[in-house]
């Protein structure tokens, strides 16, 4: 019988393997034709396993606008992501998908002012919608991305925002790390205060991503500047299983984050329980 | 005697010996009551009870409530203290916080055959002598005790409490208790007839876990099953044989340390037989190491972690093992 | 229209369904009843209703997802599906029946759950009518009729004769097989056992409770100081999950058999440490968390996303099986409940 569910996965290729930092490789994944493996729109995810190993839920680092293949940036945390960590180039892996909402690229995004801002990891879901932007370019205003890592050597993509997002015409990088470090020159501090000290524009629309904490405290300072939580998107990480609000895992109050999310503005999570 | 309790139980809340009561509460029907922590006399006014349908043994929760600040007085049953002193000797339960009060017991009743009578609207039951009088809003019904009494039970182990502060009612014996006859039967059987018989009685399981979450040896903070990494999880297997291991591997766990107490194989709600597993390991105890209860003192010589020069060579369980 | 077997005994009737397609049943065994396979010699239940719900036939502990082998860097997707052939479930409650209806809004909505669905539609669902509906039942808070439990067919038996109303296409082609064993029957003869069956249900003890409209209220609910002190004594077992005919979280797994990897899926119970459980965190840490996430679910969270219809219908297990006798009743009571006992 040949079966169609959503549950079975087809399986890919992983073609390129890039070292981000001690703990962050960002995968490149080609269909088995050598095709890219499936379409979708900036802050969907994927289901990626290995039998045996584990299946998971990742946001898909690329953008769409990428013809040829499609990016995960993956941190080193789980049983899975190890064993992610630990493949060579040519390793086939199971993929379903994509899943999710994403990010409003044709809606509330659309000819505003973007404020990117991010931490750690938390910038992988973020760079697929940035490099979206930056393809269309003229759909959108000026962009703002605030990125803060540990340190210098834990950027995700440090040579791609260096090379290209720094030299782009009406983008601005603010880069941070958290404790001062030899050979950086730029911003010291965590990313709440930086963005405090930055003071933006309440008109910019905000996305914003990272650890919890940092979510929270950067929120709080969001608001004190004079954003609305109407205007901040953020997108969710829960342990999910299923990925099209069946399992019942990623349930949050009345949604599922998997398929009613994972980007939520900050005015739908204050009508949701606090679980997430 | 439920009245006695509460009284006892208003007059050690209200002159401060004891911070709250972990006692039974009861529902909407009269055999359905529920573990709870009474911290007002109000509250015990309201829900307290002590019935004939009062199976719940509550010792385990006394591993979280004394870890907080201040006594708690617990009702327990003659069995329900062997596991108590179990906990105790393990070091689960903070003994100086907790006051125990030992209550007599007669034998608690199976709702479940109670309803095979056919008797519905129950409105309450109680002991009369060697009877159970049942009371419901059709009448009255005076019933065989040993009819309607849960399989444990039925081959009570002790009327004695092992351990207490106090002692409301009265105080009864260790008994000559026929308990290990269900498991010399299970013994006569041939090895295929046994693992057909398990494997038959397993293969209702739907890995709730109730067995284990509810029995008092099940003490550890971060259970094998519970941990993803384990291979072995906490729910059905893709091969149903995981599945009855995870009772064997389980009756492994609690080999020394069970005490017979039941309660596995009450709150099954496939009715699997479990607690003879436990009370086979048990009997093989009592015949390689000598007659050991677990929890019948407070700091036990334990035959599986205790090295003596006499104990029985392994050679001789392999024996007995094979056929 | 409705029809009744002309002067056959029920096993004449299970022996002519069985020998066209599987029929399964409830009947009776040393634990209680059970949905088995009808073979020659196994009776109707007398129970009420069966130990496990019948979410199983559709919904099953356990069930193959699809199979891995790998080699070297490569894996190979091996597909061993089989068709699921017709069969005929007789026998199923009014509540069970409703609760098909509760799976078939997650399971066939969008992203439609294959292995369900062909479950679904291979299936001809005959319902019983409740003659002795039992205390611990409250389909009727939820607005279910015990008395029409609908289905395919709606069966019901009076004074042992069974009767037949089909309600659906395939129902009526159900009816149509077996036409030379059915004769007309007279409608008063079910109205009037219908009236009988309400009759009975509203003196049950928890007739009178409703579950109240919380769609409005999902935070102040959730906020609630009530939750702590019921789930006080929860043993954080699954006991009331898997008994439960709408409970339909699940989990999927791998099972590496040494040859291959065995992807399945199966049943998995929000009360569970690890049901949320991530590497790096778990957004519920604790007991009253789980408990309050899966009633939350059923009175509240399911109906704001399914025109008010609730995550629960009624049937009463959880009230028979749960270790510690909490159970959705009680819940009802604290929760925004009418009449409550406070």
């Amino acid at each position: 019988m040949n079966s169609n569910d959503t549950l079975i996965p087809f399986v890919a290729v992983v073609t390129d393997i890039r070292v981000d930092t001690a703990d962050i490789k960002t995968f490149r994944v080609h269909s088995l034709d050598g095709d890219k493996p499936l379409k979708h729109i900036p802050g969907q995810c994927a289901m990626l396993s290995i039998p045996g190993v584990g299946e998971a839920m990742f946001s898909i680092t690329s953008s769409p606008t990428n013809e040829d293949f499609i990016e995960f940036s993956i941190k080193k945390c789980g049983c899975l992501t190890e064993w992610l960590h630990r493949i060579e180039v040519g390793q086939q892996i199971c993929i379903r998908g994509p899943y999710g909402n994403g990010f409003p690229v044709e809606g509330a995004l659309k000819g505003k002012d973007l404020l990117f801002i991010a931490g750690g990891i938390g910038l992988a879901p973020l760079r697929s919608v940035i490099n979206y932007c930056r393809h269309f370019r003229s759909n959108y205003g000026i962009i703002d991305v605030v990125y803060g890592a540990r340190s210098k050597d834990d950027f995700v993509d440090y040579e791609e925002i260096e090379n290209e997002w720094k030299k782009e015409d009406g983008m601005k990088v603010h880069l941070t790390i958290d404790r001062p470090q030899e050979n950086w020159d730029g911003h010291v501090g965590f990313v709440p205060a930086f963005v405090k000290e930055l003071g933006f524009d309440t008109t910019k629309t905000v996305i914003l991503c990272g650890p919890p904490i940092m979510i929270k405290l950067t929120l709080e300072e969001l608001i004190k500047l004079g954003f609305e939580n109407t205007q901040i998107f953020t997108t969710l990480e829960m342990r999910m299983k299923c990925g099209v609000g069946k399992c019942g895992r990623c349930n949050v109050g009345n949604k599922y984050v998997c398929k009613d999310g994972p980007v939520f503005s900050f005015d739908q999570l204050d009508e949701l329980p606090d679980e997430y | 005697m439920q009245k006695v309790m509460l009284e006892r139980a208003k007059a050690l809340l209200s002159d401060g010996t004891v911070r709250a009561v972990l006692a039974w509460e009861k529902g909407d029907f009269a055999y359905d009551t529920t573990p709870a922590v009474f911290n007002s006399a109000e509250r015990l006014e309201k829900g307290f009870v002590y019935s004939p349908f009062c199976g719940a043994n509550l010792s385990k929760y006394l591993i979280k409530e004394t870890q907080k600040e201040g006594k708690i007085l617990v009702f327990l049953k003659p069995c329900d203290t062997y596991s108590f002193n179990q906990l105790v000797s393990e070091h689960r339960i903070k003994r100086e916080n907790v006051y125990v009060v030992g209550v007599e017991c007669k034998g608690m009743l199976d709702i479940e055959k109670i309803r095979e009578k056919g008797v519905t609207s129950l409105i309450s039951a109680s002991w009369e002598g060697e009877q159970v009088r049942l009371v419901t809003a059709d009448g009255e019904i005076l019933a065989d005790s040993s009819e309607l009494m849960q399989e444990r039970c039925l081959c009570c182990k002790s009327k004695k409490h092992v351990a207490y502060d106090e002692l409301l009612g009265e105080e009864g014996e260790v008994l000559d208790s026929n308990r290990f006859d269900e498991v010399a039967r299970l013994e006569a059987m041939s090895a295929k007839e046994r693992f057909e018989f398990w494997r038959g009685e397993l293969s209702r399981c739907i890995r709730c876990n109730a067995c284990r979450n509810v029995c008092p040896a099940c003490s550890c903070e971060k259970c094998i099953f519970d941990n993803p990494d384990s291979g072995v999880q906490n729910k059905a297997a893709a091969d149903p044989f995981e599945e009855n291991l995870f009772h064997v591997i389980r009756a492994f766990h609690v080999a020394g340390r069970c005490t017979d107490c039941g309660e596995c194989s009450r709150v099954c709600p496939e009715h699997i037989p479990l607690h003879l597993l436990n009370r086979k390991f048990i009997k093989d105890i009592n015949e390689l190491y000598g007659e050991f209860q677990a929890g019948e003192t407070e700091l036990p010589r334990e035959p599986l972690t205790e090295y003596k020069a006499d104990d029985v060579e392994p050679g001789v369980v392999y024996e007995r093992g094979a056929e | 229209m409705t029809y009744k077997l002309n002067g056959i005994q029920l096993n004449e009737f299970f022996a002519r369904v069985a020998s066209d397609k599987k029929l399964y049943l409830p009947v009776d065994t040393e634990n209680g009843a059970r949905f088995e396979e009808w073979t020659e010699g196994k009776t109707l239940s007398s129970k009420l209703n069966t130990v496990r719900s019948a979410k199983d036939f559709f919904f099953p502990q356990v069930q193959g997802i699809v199979d891995f082998k790998l080699e070297g860097k490569n894996i190979e997707v091996i597909d061993r599906r089989e068709e699921v052939k017709d069969f005929v479930v007789f026998g199923v409650r009014a509540c069970d029946a409703a609760a098909f209806a509760v799976l078939d809004r997650v399971f066939l909505s969008e992203h439609v759950d294959s292995f369900y669905a062909e479950k679904r539609n291979a299936a001809t669902v005959i319902t019983l009518a409740c003659s002795n509906p039992e205390e611990t039942c409250f389909c009727s808070s939820f607005g279910i009729d015990a008395s029409a439990p609908g289905g395919d067919v709606e069966a019901r038996l009076v004074e042992d004769a069974l009767y037949l109303s089909p309600l659906t296409e395939k129902g009526e082609a159900f009816v149509e097989s077996i036409k030379d064993l059915l004769v007309s029957a007279d409608d008063a003869v079910v109205e009037a056992d219908k009236a009988l069956i309400k009759a009975k249900i509203a003196k049950l003890p928890l007739a009178s409770l409703k579950p109240a409209d919380l769609r409005d209220k999902q935070l102040e609910t959730f906020e609630s100081e009530a939750w702590a002190e019921l789930s006080q004594s929860c043993l954080g077992c699954g006991s009331c999950t898997f008994v439960c005919p709408t409970c339909q979280c699940y989990d999927i797994r791998d099972f590496d058999t040494g040859h291959e990897v065995k992807r399945f899926r199966c049943w998995d119970s929000c009360m569970y440490s690890d049901f949320t459980l991530m590497a790096a965190e778990n957004p519920r840490h604790t007991q009253p968390e789980r408990f309050r996430q899966r009633f939350m679910h059923k009175l509240v969270y399911f109906p704001m996303n399914n025109d008010g219809v609730y995550g629960c219908v009624g049937c009463g297990r959880c009230l028979k099986k749960c270790p510690v006798s909490l159970n959705i009743v009680k819940v009802m009571k604290r929760i925004g409940g009418v009449k409550n006992e406070q």
